[in-house]
């Protein structure tokens, strides 16, 4: 089977964003991006099934500007076969990246498409779900582990209270949760390797997909911070003031 | 303006998050509506008329229902939602589940975990784990929301009247198939609304040692939660983290233990009312959010924590 990936190139997940000093959006300028980590996550399912021999050919697809190149080279050092890179000036919303994906289901006709399911960025956790309903296909969220058997996948789902597993007639959606798998890293032969595997570009014109956005940013402010308390010397101290000051206990 | 909020529940009891949505749709102000979707569910729907300020139950009672499939329940909310203004749903992960699919089908964008109402089109949510605050304004025809329940209070769930009516339209879709579920027992509150939390980190060590949390935990009456580096270490179940990318926690009382304080980690507990930490390391920066914090190896100070407190 032919599994797809997509993946988002975001700020890398250890540096704490700013908002700008007026306030219209966070700054990225001179920030460290990455491969968004549950993305990584998704490229690493896709490489174990094909290692598994389930899988015959991992795509590995990215919208954003010329830029997000670099992540999809990272998926292709990971293992993905080839790439597709939608090149989009901004950052489209989840509604549009999910038609343009749509677009490029209809071209490449995978048999799964794996997603990570929220990026740390707009932490919108909407892109597979609106595929799915685009599409038709039913999905499996916040994954936890995968098993494909006889044109279906069983998927196993974190939710609230637990556990639930979901068989799903393929093809089919599965976004990814932390503990599906712990990503590799890229070995230095595989990173010169990946420098020549395929990577096609294509325009949202091409896919057919005018990319537009009803929902607008206003503003980005600093969250109302939180200033450190104070140090108790012992348990005892510590009792005391949760009960005699903020009184809780 | 008509508004509806699509229940949380388990087909016996209308499940508090709901609520906290209900009072996120009072602020957008107009008619407020619910829809019930599930199984043998009229005793949800039976608790949702009598939540103050609902209008109108709609209840959808068919086993296509039962499990909250999302490939199901997103057909017939899009189809019962195309009347209303907006639509609502707790961002639990039902409603993370579910919702992005109704607002495309509805060929809208989603605006997910609002944290405030601004104005009937207007919303605040915070982006980047919480490290900014974005204020986003919708133009879509039909809004589509789901509501992060520690930044309201939930509505009355009595004194209201509602009316109860059914809906006959039924969505199965034959590609999806529920096959079971594991789902933890606890005596403990939910995490989610529980009045205190006590969060351990990798600094517990292993599984066994969260022991240490529950016993304090029941003196409490606290949930036990984790930080998401205590889940990947494999202590415990991944339903207990708190974080971005777990569960958004605020309690009057949160007590991290062994907890360093990752930004991922306070972006899910930060608006707690009252924030201790205990942690051995004195540079470790939960300590630059803890109100009251105690810097003391968590082996000590736990059994001393739980004898002070008997």
């Amino acid at each position: 089977m032919k599994i797809l990936v997509a993946v988002k190139r975001v700020i890398d997940y250890n540096v704490k964003v700013r908002v700008k000093a007026d306030q219209s959006d966070v700054d990225l300028a001179n920030v460290k991006m990455a491969l968004n980590p549950f993305c990584e996550i998704a490229i690493e399912e896709a490489v174990r099934l094909k290692e598994k021999g389930t899988a015959e050919e991992v795509v590995v697809v990215s919208i954003g500007p010329k830029a997000c190149q670099e992540q999809i080279r990272t998926a292709l050092a990971l293992g993905a076969d080839r790439g597709i890179h939608v090149e989009a000036d901004a950052m489209p919303d989840s509604l549009a990246v999910a038609k343009l994906l749509k677009a490029v289901v209809a071209e490449e006709k995978p048999d799964m498409v794996i997603l990570g399911k929220q990026s740390i960025d707009s932490d919108n956790n909407q892109t597979g779900q609106m595929l799915g309903a685009l599409t038709g296909m039913p999905q499996g969220t916040f994954a936890s582990e995968v098993k494909v058997e006889d044109g279906k996948v069983d998927v196993t789902r974190e939710v609230d209270g637990g556990l639930q597993t979901l068989r799903l007639t393929l093809p089919a959606i599965v976004t990814t949760d932390l503990r599906l798998n712990e990503p590799r890293y890229a070995s230095l032969p595989n990173i010169m390797k990946a420098k020549r595997k395929p990577l096609e570009v294509k325009s949202p014109a091409d896919l057919g997909v005018e990319v537009s956005s009803n929902i607008k940013l206003l503003k980005a402010e600093p969250p109302a911070e939180r200033s450190a308390g104070v140090r108790v010397a012992d348990v005892a101290e510590l009792v005391d003031k949760l009960k005699n000051e903020a009184k809780v206990l | 303006m008509s508004i509806l909020v699509i229940a949380e529940h388990d087909n016996q009891s209308l499940n508090q998050a709901t609520l906290k949505a209900v009072a996120a749709a009072q602020q957008i102000g107009g008619d407020v509506d619910m829809l019930v979707a599930g199984l043998n569910a009229q005793g949800v729907a039976d608790n949702a008329a009598q939540v103050e300020g609902i209008k109108r139950v709609r209840l959808a009672d068919n086993a296509a229902y039962e499990h909250q499939l999302a490939e199901n329940v997103s057909e017939l909310v899009a189809k019962v939602g195309a009347d209303y203004s907006h639509i609502l749903a707790p961002a639990t992960t039902t409603g993370k589940n579910m919702m992005p699919r109704v607002a495309a089908l509805l060929d809208v964008g989603q605006i997910s975990d609002i944290v405030a109402v601004e104005s009937a089109d207007t919303f605040k949510r915070p982006i980047y784990a919480g490290n900014a605050i974005a204020t986003v304004q919708s133009s879509d025809s039909i809004k589509v929301i789901t509501v992060r329940g520690t930044a309201f209070d939930a509505a009355n769930a009595s004194g209201g009247s509602a009316s109860v009516e059914a809906i006959a339209d039924v969505f199965n879709s034959d590609k999806v198939e529920f096959v079971g579920e594991q789902l933890a027992e606890s005596e403990r509150p939910d995490l989610a609304s529980a009045p205190v939390v006590i969060s351990g980190g990798r600094g517990m060590q292993n599984g066994e040692n969260f022991k240490l949390l529950e016993s304090l935990a029941d003196k409490l009456g606290a949930a036990v939660g984790a930080s998401r580096a205590a889940v990947d270490a494999g202590f415990v179940p991944n339903d207990m983290q708190v974080g971005q990318t777990g569960k958004i926690v605020a309690p009057q009382l949160y007590i991290a233990v062994g907890i360093s304080g990752a930004i991922q980690h306070l972006a899910g507990m930060k608006d707690s009312k009252v924030i201790v930490a205990i942690n051995k390391d004195e540079e470790a920066p939960i300590f630059q959010v803890a109100d009251y914090g105690l810097v003391a190896d968590l082996f000590e100070a736990l059994p001393e924590l739980e004898k002070a407190l008997s």
